[in-house]
């Protein structure tokens, strides 16, 4: 178990809802959920989730943290923020689920191999290195996750995308050897760093 | 002078060669006939676009979107931002709700912008491009530009999520927008009116990561447009224009269909309808290509 985790757990024993409301972005509105589940009805990944944005907020108050932490659900989440306008309560769910992703994968919970969460590791990675989205580093860096051969199969899987994308001139292979990015990386590297810093004080992660 | 100055974001996707390197090129043609300035936001960044959550909360993400803010307060003071990508938009608008709302998120953010030797005083405006076509310059000054109507083209107007939701375009509802219809009826084309698909999801930036799921989705909003009889699909989104172009052989494999339309962006059927050429309109940047606005383009202007 992560030293986080241990730490969260000692912290708010048998309150996962107020550890929420303390941690997670938007967590204060998860009691707001009044249980009508238009959320879970306006997802576009509703067949997939294990979980819906409804289920998750009542998990949240029931106490169950394990399950909400490792589940899936969050994981899903397109940004299309469908069940944000349709909320009668005007939960900003999008932002709440995007929140319990950032936290179970802080606390180390997440599920394994979740393609999405590697996918937000690595674009997050990938933009802070200099900037920018550099966009043919990302997709290389995502395709070759896990290793060298099932790099090179995603690659030929995607060769005909990549070929059209060249011929339309909307890839740059030159991209590969650095790419855009701002010029004052180093301020802007200082400046996230601070944010972190500076919130991770508020929500009680550092001593 | 300008009719019209802006602090321009024109997010990662629109450089050199970047996929959506054709929207940018179409948007600069279009505001030259439209007389409008975009001058970029000097030393711009990404605004963390939908999927990078896993590292780091939001107090980062808000600071990222207001480093563009103070830069353009610093360099081009008294012009409204304008972006054309939906998510840098949708991020920096949310980021500047936030920050004007809070005066503690505020104070935090300067804190953290101070090591990039920055400050944010919190008056520039964040707008979409389509904003300011609708209400800085309206449907009657867009229209007055069309010299080639584009007769006879049907246009499914797939508006899709980030330029709809949350936010959206004032006076326009969230599940129905006739917005993009509207313009391409001012650009004299057909607009397919009832598109049913038009808002919804194409997968985003899941579209890579959970490609099944989401190609599930394109083909919905492509099958659609074929069922009304479209000829083409215009967007305002570079992630959907990608998603649903690029997949759609992807898609065929799958689903056995034959799926080929052309996916547009607002900003190359307006430059078509103000008579600029197939390479000012960036239609050399379709995979699938756009033949009927690549013939409106070759014809020349009615006198």
């Amino acid at each position: 178990m992560s030293e986080l985790n241990e730490q969260a757990l000692a912290k708010y024993r048998n309150s996962f809802l107020r550890e929420v409301e303390e941690r997670v972005d938007e967590g204060e509105w998860v009691k707001m959920c009044m249980q009508c589940g238009v959320c879970a009805g306006s997802c576009p990944f509703g067949p997939h989730w294990e979980h819906s944005p409804q289920k998750i907020f009542m998990m949240i108050r029931a106490g169950k943290r394990e399950e909400v932490l490792a589940s899936d659900s969050m994981w899903m989440c397109t940004s299309c923020y469908n069940c944000v306008v349709r909320c009668p309560r005007k939960l900003p769910i999008t932002t709440i689920m995007h929140g319990l992703a950032t936290y179970a994968h802080r606390l180390g919970l997440a599920p394994k191999n979740q393609p999405t969460r590697d996918f937000s590791v690595i674009f997050w990675e990938n933009f802070t290195r200099n900037g920018r989205a550099n966009e043919i580093r990302l997709m290389l860096r995502l395709w070759f996750k896990d290793g060298i051969g099932a790099g090179i199969r995603k690659a030929l899987a995607m060769k005909d995308v990549g070929l059209g994308m060249l011929r339309a001139k909307r890839m740059s292979p030159l991209e590969i050897f650095g790419g855009h990015g701002v010029k004052d990386v180093k301020g802007f590297q200082a400046m996230i760093r601070k944010a972190q810093e500076i919130e991770d004080r508020k929500r009680g992660f550092s001593k | 002078m300008a009719k019209k100055e802006y602090a321009f974001y024109p997010g990662c996707t629109s450089h050199y060669r970047g996929s959506a390197s054709n929207y940018l090129v179409s948007v600069e043609s279009m505001c030259k006939t439209l007389d409008v300035k975009l001058t970029q936001i000097p030393d711009w960044n990404c605004c963390g676009a939908s999927v990078s959550y896993a590292g780091s909360g939001e107090l980062a993400r808000h600071v990222i979107n207001a480093r563009n803010f103070a830069l353009a307060e610093q360099s081009l003071p008294g012009q409204d931002i304008v972006a054309t990508c939906a998510a840098c938009w949708l991020n920096a608008r949310e980021s500047k709700e936030k920050l004007d709302a809070s005066a503690e998120l505020l104070a935090d953010t300067n804190e953290a912008l101070k090591e990039a030797g920055l400050r944010y005083q919190g008056v520039a405006s964040v707008r979409h491009m389509v904003e300011v076509l609708i209400e800085d310059l309206g449907y009657g000054e867009i229209g007055s530009h069309v010299v080639k109507p584009l007769e006879g083209v049907r246009f499914a107007g797939y508006v899709g999520c980030q330029t709809n939701r949350p936010f959206g375009i004032a006076g326009e509802s969230f599940e129905n927008p006739v917005y993009l219809d509207k313009l391409v009826e001012t650009m004299g084309g057909e607009a397919v009116t009832d598109y049913d698909q038009k808002v919804t999801c194409c997968g985003g930036a899941l579209a890579v990561s959970e490609p099944e799921k989401s190609q599930a989705q394109i083909k919905d909003i492509v099958e659609s447009a074929y069922d009304h009889g479209a000829d083409m699909i215009v967007t305002p989104c570079p992630l959907c224009q990608a998603n649903v172009e690029i997949y759609q052989a992807d898609v065929n494999k799958r689903y056995g269909t034959k799926f080929n339309i052309p996916v547009t962006y607002y900003s190359q059927l307006m430059t078509v309808a103000y008579g600029g050429t197939a390479k000012e309109a960036a239609l050399d940047g379709q995979i699938i290509r756009a033949t009927k606005l690549e013939e409106i383009a070759a014809k020349p202007v009615k006198k």
